[in-house]
Parts: structure tokens; C-alpha cells; sequence
């Protein structure tokens, strides 16, 4: 009986295992346990040090309620940033796409500007730039400096929302304008009823990737002199006398927090890219 | 406001349109009266798409006249929004808003622009609905809807606003063969029902059936014109023979 050899077309052969899942992927665990490691790794130095100094844990454990404290300033202060930049970001954005070009260009002009300038160097100008109290009537309102920091830090948040806002509303095809034109809709009833709540979508992704970014640039407000976390640990540091075997364990310490912080959001943003996957 | 049945709606003169140095018309001119259906056909790049988007304002025009219902779009100050009113258009990307449902689609214009009582305009869209026959379909997303049916809703959406002329796009251009019958039958009925309507199309059986009347366009001019029975049969101009040879056959 004769066989007849089937004919197996390369597309019928079971897929190739995707060699992604079998490359080394960093995981959360391995930001912990790299954090633990560096604190651990600083207990051995624990056998060289004179025994009637403190142990380096319970110092850390001494100084952690304040450095706590500090980190939770570094979040308001993140959140504030945030907020500000992001309401003025909007209304740049929308600036940018303007009509009117008296609107359009110095939109584009400061958006361009504050993107491209070092965030220390504009935390710098917003500190010194802005009074230390104002004035208004027979008020005196001083101005902390953490509040000057807090719109330092909005400035780079202001221009970059800027763009985001702008990238988004651009995205979008031409046809949803056209259609809405043609539906005799204004230019503002396109904009808020069609355009920008389809850009929502778009604008959160890097909106949070953003976030992520500023909260790691809180620390910058430490180099003028706000009593944030990097501060904080500055001084507990010098309050123990200048211990070099606390240096390690402390700074780990600080890292352990911003990682805490930050890598849940930095997953949530990756979920939500997925989630909110622009098909064109 | 009923336009008179002896002006006619939409009257086009020497229209030219130039996109920097290309010259895309180059003088067209032609006339619809109330209640006829115009096919302008030809090859890609004869400006047909173009010409028709001039008609709502989409596009400028560097010279010559087009007169909608008596008013001048190409008047510096022309309201562009009262003129859309009165011309609805229908794309071939549908171009339907994707956060809203069918039903919303339809109903945005007609609240958002003419203010509308919104309980007489939902009793509207859903009747505009039922007649492109999309019944089931008022709470579906345009994600959820296949090709024709989005064409079809885009209809809906642009009769609407109750406009007077109604201008297509290449409709069918996007869509499966079995599809575009669907939507074909839809702007039959509309034509059946006295709507004016200027179609870029090449669907040539479409045109042969309903059309009052067939315009040829090749780089920018119309070549030849003539109500379907003489157009098809009887073409003189060498360029529309050869141009329906292979069309046709």
C-alpha cells in the first residue's frame, strides 16, 4: 500500500517559542531584594565597628520615623507639582493649536523653553526669582520654600503636559475634523465634545510616565535647601557624627522608598498602555 | 426654507483649485437642480473628491464660483456654520466619532448645533435609524459595527441636521462588495425621496439606474456630461470612451 508523504506547509508547523519569555526579565522582587541586599550587605561592616557605637539598624530605625516624614513631603510636593503643571499644561496645549497665532507661537515659544531647560536650573530660578513674601493690601503672604519649589517643579510638568496634550489632539485623524466641520460644529464643540475626550485616552500613559519622572525629581529640591527627604537624611547623618558606615544603609533606606513608590505606578502605567493600545 | 424649482441648488462656475502649484480644477462648471442626483465619475486624481469638498466649504477655492441655495461660499464672509447646515456630507472613512454610540453620533449635531429639543431629536435618530435600516443597533460603538453599517449610521447622522443637499464622498470606495449594496439602496431611497445628492462614485451600475445625471472629470475639467441613457451609450469624447472601456468591461 502506497503511503502518500503529507505535504506540511511551514505555516502549519506549530509556532516557534517566543524567545522573550525565555530572556532574563527584571521583576519587581528583584528591585526588593537588590534594596535588601544593599542593606544587608552593609550589616558585615557591623563586625569592623567599635561596639559601644550604635548599631547601624537601630539608628536607621531611630531616624526613620523623620525620614519618613520627609518622604511624605516629597510626595505632596510631587502631587502639587503635578497638579499645577498639569492645569497650566492643558491650557498651553490647547495654546498651541490655536488658530490665533498670537496664541499659538508664544504658546509654542514657552513650551519650548521649559522643555528643554535643566529642571535644577529652573527650580534655581523659581527660588530666587520669586519673593520671599508679597504683598497684597495691608496682607503679607509669605512664600515658604517649598511652595517655590513646588512651582519651580511645575514648570517642566507645565511643558511637557504642553506636548502631550498637543501630540495627542494631532493624533487624531483629520477625518474626525473634517466630519465635525462638516456637521456645521464650531471649532470649540469639536474640540471639547469630539476631539479631546477621545485624547484622554491617548494623554494618560505618558501623563503617569511623566508623574513617575517628577517624583524622582522631588530629591532636586534638597540642593536649595528644602527639608524633604534627601535633607533630612543629610542632617540624621551629620546628627550621628559623620558615621561612614551609616552612609550605605541610609541612602538604601531612601532608594527602598522611592522604588516602593514609584514601581507600582511605572506597572500601572505599562497596564494601562496596554489597556488604553491605540489601534489606527 | 424651500428653495425654488427653477434656480438651481448648487451651481458651480469656472471653478478653480489649486493645491500650491498643483492645479487640481481647472474650471469646472456645472448645475444641480432640486432633487436631481449627480454621479461625477473619473479617473484618480481628476479632482472629483476635491470638487465636491469646495461645494461645503472643506476646501478653498483660488477662483470662480460656487452658489449654494443662492448664498456664495467662496465670500470671505460666508458663516460656514449656516451653510453646513443646509449641506450634510458623507465620507468614504464613515469618520464616526468612536466614544459615542450609533444613536449619539446621530443625535450630537442636531443638540449640540440646531439646539434641539433632545427628546424630539432622540424620536428622530431613531426613526433615521429604522430607515437606513440599523434597528438593534442605536447602543452599539462604531468599534462594534462592520463597514457598511458604519456608512450607513454616517447617513443617518448627516440627514440629521435635515440638510438640502447631500454630498458623497466615494462611499462604497472602503467597503466589501456584498456591503456596498446596502448602502447603495439606502441612497436610493433618499433619492427616491426627492433629497438632492452629488455622489463621487464609480459605481457604475448605481449611476445607471439613479443618476439624472453623469459628469466626467479627467485632470481637473469635466470632459463630457450627460443624463445616463446618453452618457453610457453615447459618449463622443474619446477620453470618456476609453475611460468607460475599462471601467465597464
Amino acid at each position: 500500500m502506497r503511503q502518500t508523504k503529507q505535504r506540511v506547509l511551514p505555516v502549519m508547523l506549530s509556532p516557534v517559542k517566543r524567545i522573550c519569555e525565555e530572556r532574563f526579565q527584571l521583576r519587581a522582587w528583584h528591585g526588593l531584594a537588590l534594596a535588601t541586599i544593599a542593606l544587608l550587605a552593609s550589616i558585615p561592616v557591623l563586625a569592623q565597628t567599635d561596639p559601644t557605637r550604635a548599631s547601624i539598624f537601630d539608628v536607621l530605625v531611630r531616624w526613620m520615623p523623620l525620614l519618613l516624614e520627609g518622604f511624605v513631603f516629597n510626595i505632596i510636593i510631587s502631587i502639587s507639582a503635578m497638579g499645577i503643571g498639569t492645569i497650566a499644561g492643558a491650557a498651553l496645549g490647547l495654546g498651541q493649536i490655536s488658530l490665533n497665532k498670537w496664541v499659538r507661537k508664544p504658546a509654542w515659544l514657552i513650551t519650548q523653553f521649559f522643555r528643554n531647560a535643566p529642571w535644577l536650573v529652573l527650580l534655581f530660578f523659581a527660588m530666587f526669582l520669586l519673593p520671599f513674601e508679597i504683598h497684597i493690601g495691608s496682607l503679607t503672604i509669605p512664600l515658604p520654600d517649598w511652595l517655590k519649589a513646588m512651582v519651580g517643579l511645575s514648570l517642566p510638568v507645565m511643558a511637557n503636559v504642553s506636548e502631550i496634550v498637543r501630540g495627542a489632539v494631532v493624533s487624531l485623524p483629520s477625518g474626525q475634523w473634517e466630519a465635525a466641520e462638516s456637521l456645521a460644529f464650531s471649532r470649540t464643540q469639536t474640540l471639547w465634545q469630539i476631539i479631546l475626550p477621545q485624547c484622554i485616552k491617548r494623554m494618560l500613559p505618558p501623563w503617569m510616565n511623566l508623574y513617575s519622572i517628577l517624583t524622582m525629581a522631588t530629591v532636586l529640591a534638597s540642593v536649595v535647601g528644602v527639608s524633604e527627604v534627601m535633607t533630612l537624611t543629610g542632617q540624621a547623618l551629620a546628627a550621628e557624627g559623620g558615621r561612614s558606615d551609616l552612609l550605605l544603609p541610609f541612602y538604601s533606606f531612601v532608594l527602598l522608598l522611592f522604588f516602593v513608590y514609584c514601581y507600582p505606578i511605572a506597572r500601572w502605567t505599562v497596564h494601562m498602555e496596554k489597556k488604553f493600545a491605540v489601534i489606527n | 426654507m424651500s428653495w425654488s424649482d427653477d434656480q438651481p441648488m448648487v451651481s458651480i462656475k469656472d471653478l478653480h483649485k489649486s493645491f500650491g502649484d498643483l492645479e487640481v480644477l481647472q474650471g469646472v462648471s456645472l448645475d444641480v437642480m432640486k432633487g436631481e442626483v449627480i454621479c461625477i465619475i473619473g479617473p484618480s486624481g481628476s479632482g472629483k473628491s476635491t470638487l465636491i469638498r469646495c461645494i461645503n466649504a472643506l476646501n478653498d477655492i483660488q477662483q470662480g464660483s460656487i452658489m449654494v441655495e443662492g448664498q456664495e461660499v467662496n465670500d470671505p464672509h460666508l458663516n460656514k456654520l449656516e451653510l453646513r447646515k443646509k449641506v450634510g456630507m458623507v465620507f468614504q472613512q464613515y469618520n464616526l466619532f468612536p466614544h459615542k454610540t450609533a444613536l449619539q453620533n446621530i443625535m450630537m449635531a442636531p443638540l449640540s448645533v440646531l439646539k434641539s429639543d433632545p427628546v424630539e431629536v432622540e424620536e428622530l435618530a431613531r426613526r433615521l435609524i429604522k430607515k437606513v435600516r440599523l434597528e438593534g443597533k442605536e447602543e452599539s460603538y462604531p468599534g462594534e459595527l462592520s463597514g457598511g453599517q458604519q456608512q450607513r449610521v454616517a447617513i443617518a447622522r448627516s440627514l440629521a441636521m435635515n440638510p438640502d443637499v447631500m454630498l458623497f464622498d466615494e462611499v462604497t470606495a472602503a467597503l466589501d462588495p456584498e456591503t456596498v449594496n446596502e448602502v447603495l439602496s439606502t441612497i436610493k431611497d433618499l433619492a427616491h425621496d426627492g433629497m438632492t445628492c452629488l455622489l463621487v462614485t464609480h459605481e457604475m451600475g448605481f449611476a445607471r439606474e439613479v443618476a439624472d445625471h453623469i459628469y466626467f472629470t479627467d485632470r481637473g475639467v469635466i470632459v463630457e456630461h450627460g443624463p445616463p441613457a446618453i452618457f453610457f451609450d453615447n459618449a463622443k469624447d474619446p477620453r470618456t470612451v476609453e475611460f468607460l472601456g475599462q471601467i465597464l468591461s
